[in-house]
């Protein structure tokens, strides 16, 4: 149970840097934070204490008396790494046009837009 | 064969990109073909549909099983978004075979709204949570690299924001997603649906619905989660502000939402879809009446209108989804509308701010004016336009449900809607022509035609209500979504 709270904890510690910090890399970091958190989560949802790899003899016999971790979060996890992938590739894209475009990485200097 | 919908856009995507030294014309011809196709195709599936009885119909991708492998499902409610996405999509990709003229790389520009239009599709039809969570991701990406794709400082910054606010939305969806996934040993929809039914854990249960509902809210820009849409609409290219507005927070929010709570984890959130559903209605309206620019007008009122369809769908009845489901297919219509309209006067004139036009562009723009007059009074909900039929039912069924106090908030935020379309067209079309406008032109006929004919769709969109159409159309997919939990018993049993 311990470490589904930390896992936790480890999402809100993502969410405060997203909500709370000024500099356009820490936000992204943040958003990273999170990501490496539910990852994390869906990690230990499969994971089962002393049990091997998830491997499964020919004719799909599952081996006898032999315990394997799930599979399903594994795979779900690698595409989850791949879309986290694209998005911090787009938003550090986005941050470096910013940068060129407004010369500064802080948020609250970043505001054309209002209303 | 329903994974065509996925299928022929991608596809078109990369042949765009194998030829993009195509004329820049070809590659929209290209496009807009290619979503008509998918046009045709969501009309053939709703026909299939109407001779077997509204039975879904299930594909299995890869011929694996159902709690192993990933579904396609199409069922009443997905033919009717599939009709909507592409619909809608096909006209803003004509419309951008001319806008585009202003911007360099259009075959990127081409490639991105296949793909966004693709993430449309597989959103609606998978009957896989987390394949469904792909497909979305797949529409922010693209989305905010459509956003930013004139890389304007403003454009960078709603970019960024959206990107900000969107994959954050996407981590708690995706919280929600492992923590179902732990409970139930599945993400098939249907499966989800049946394990929870045989086993209810309501403290869980309530907080995996939390999680979504704080996702797709603020993907779909719902009150207190609405930061990045004013942004987003406004500095985006107008047709792809048409489908933010007209598709994406409908597919990537709304439809997602209530798939995921009613037919999959059979949550009774009704008080919070209508009290959320209820303060958006009044504050986008109320802020939208304060806009100077002239496309942040109409994102404020997105907003506004989202929350009308929030609350009919929060209502909870048969009644109550079927008027959700009609004003989100006029609001669609009539907002695409509006933002091509304003694309058509940002085109022709390089002005944005209310207070420069002085009006009386009626004179040199006649048949912009008209539809644009349509589209808005559409929104406002003018007696024989659409948009009318579908708030008069939304406060029908407000009233059926004994709810009188939000029945007259719908009205009186009509009336506010009203105002500010009239402001709007006050400070663009009606009065005396200025000097500087003494030379601006009709738009070309490339976008007049999509205008015209989305303001002929306004107008004849009552028509859906009438028995031997709307049977085929609008009820089948209310009836998916009051059906509740059943959806999943119905499509297990096709799967077998």
């Amino acid at each position: 149970m311990t470490e589904y709270i930390l896992c936790f904890i480890l999402f809100c510690i993502g969410l405060y840097a997203v909500v709370i910090k000024r500099h356009i890399i820490k936000i992204i970091i943040g958003i990273g934070i999170m990501e490496y958190a539910v990852n994390l989560l869906f990690i230990l949802i499969g994971y089962k204490h002393g049990a091997g790899f998830p491997f499964i003899e020919e004719n799909m016999k599952v081996m006898a008396g032999v315990s394997m971790v799930d599979p399903l979060p594994q795979a779900i996890v690698m595409i989850s790494i791949i879309i986290n992938l694209t998005v911090v590739a787009i938003m550090v894209a986005l941050a470096v046009r910013i940068y060129e475009k407004y010369g500064t990485f802080d948020i609250t200097k970043i505001k054309r837009l209002k209303g | 064969m329903i994974f065509i919908f996925v299928i022929i856009p991608i596809l078109t995507a990369i042949l765009l990109t194998l030829f993009n030294k195509l004329d820049r014309r070809w590659l929209g011809v290209v496009t807009s073909a290619a979503l008509g196709v998918n046009l045709v195709a969501a009309f053939i599936l709703i026909s299939k549909l109407a001779g077997n009885g509204f039975q879904p119909v299930v594909y299995k991708l890869g011929g694996w099983t159902v709690p192993m492998g990933i579904l396609l499902v199409a069922d009443g409610l997905t033919a009717f978004m599939l009709v909507l996405i592409n619909l809608i999509s096909m006209i803003c990709a004509v419309y951008s075979i001319k806008y585009m003229d202003k911007f360099l790389d259009e075959w990127k520009y081409f490639v991105l709204f296949l793909m966004l239009t693709a993430s449309f599709n597989g959103a609606v039809l998978s009957g896989d949570i987390f394949n469904m969570f792909v497909f979305i991701e797949m529409g922010t990406i693209s989305a905010a690299a459509l956003i930013a794709f004139d890389t304007a400082p403003e454009e960078l910054e709603s970019a960024f924001r959206y990107m900000i606010f969107g994959s954050a939305a996407a981590l708690f969806v995706m919280l929600g997603i492992a923590l179902t996934y732990a409970y139930t040993s599945t993400l098939n929809m249907a499966d989800v649906a049946v394990s929870i039914v045989l086993n209810k854990n309501v403290a869980l249960i309530s907080f995996i619905t939390v999680l979504f509902i704080i996702g797709f809210f603020t993907k779909s820009a719902v009150v207190p989660f609405h930061f990045w849409l004013p942004d987003a609409h406004s500095s985006a290219p107008s047709p792809v502000s048409a489908m933010l507005s007209g598709i994406l927070v409908k597919v990537l929010g709304l439809y997602a939402l209530t798939r995921i709570i009613f037919n999959v984890l059979g949550a009774d959130v009704s008080a919070v879809l209508m009290a959320f559903g209820v303060v958006s209605m009044i504050v986008g309206g109320l802020l939208a009446v304060y806009q100077k620019d002239i496309k942040r007008l109409l994102a404020y009122s997105t907003i506004s209108q989202v929350g009308y369809i929030l609350f009919a769908f929060g209502l909870n009845t048969q009644l109550g989804f079927f008027a959700g489901l009609f004003h989100m297919f006029n609001h669609a219509v009539a907002k695409s509308l509006m933002f091509l309209t304003s694309g058509a006067v940002m085109y022709a004139t390089d002005e944005r701010i209310l207070d420069n036009f002085g009006g009386g562009l009626r004179k040199k723009m006649p048949l912009t004016s008209i539809t644009s007059f349509i589209g808005s009074m559409s929104i406002s909900g003018l007696p024989p336009l659409g948009g009318f039929w579908s708030k008069l039912l939304i406060v029908i069924a407000a009233v059926q449900s004994g709810k009188y106090g939000y029945a007259l908030i719908a009205v009186v935020v009509s009336i506010i809607t009203l105002s500010y379309f009239i402001k709007w067209h006050k400070e663009i079309f009606f009065g005396e022509l200025p000097e500087k406008w003494s030379n601006i032109k009709e738009s070309p006929l490339v976008m007049l035609l999509p205008m015209i004919i989305l303001a002929l769709l306004c107008a004849v969109s009552g028509f859906l209500l009438l028995p031997g159409i709307s049977s085929n159309f609008l009820e089948p997919a209310a009836k998916v979504l009051s059906g509740g939990v059943e959806y999943g018993k119905t499509v297990l049993e096709l799967a077998k």
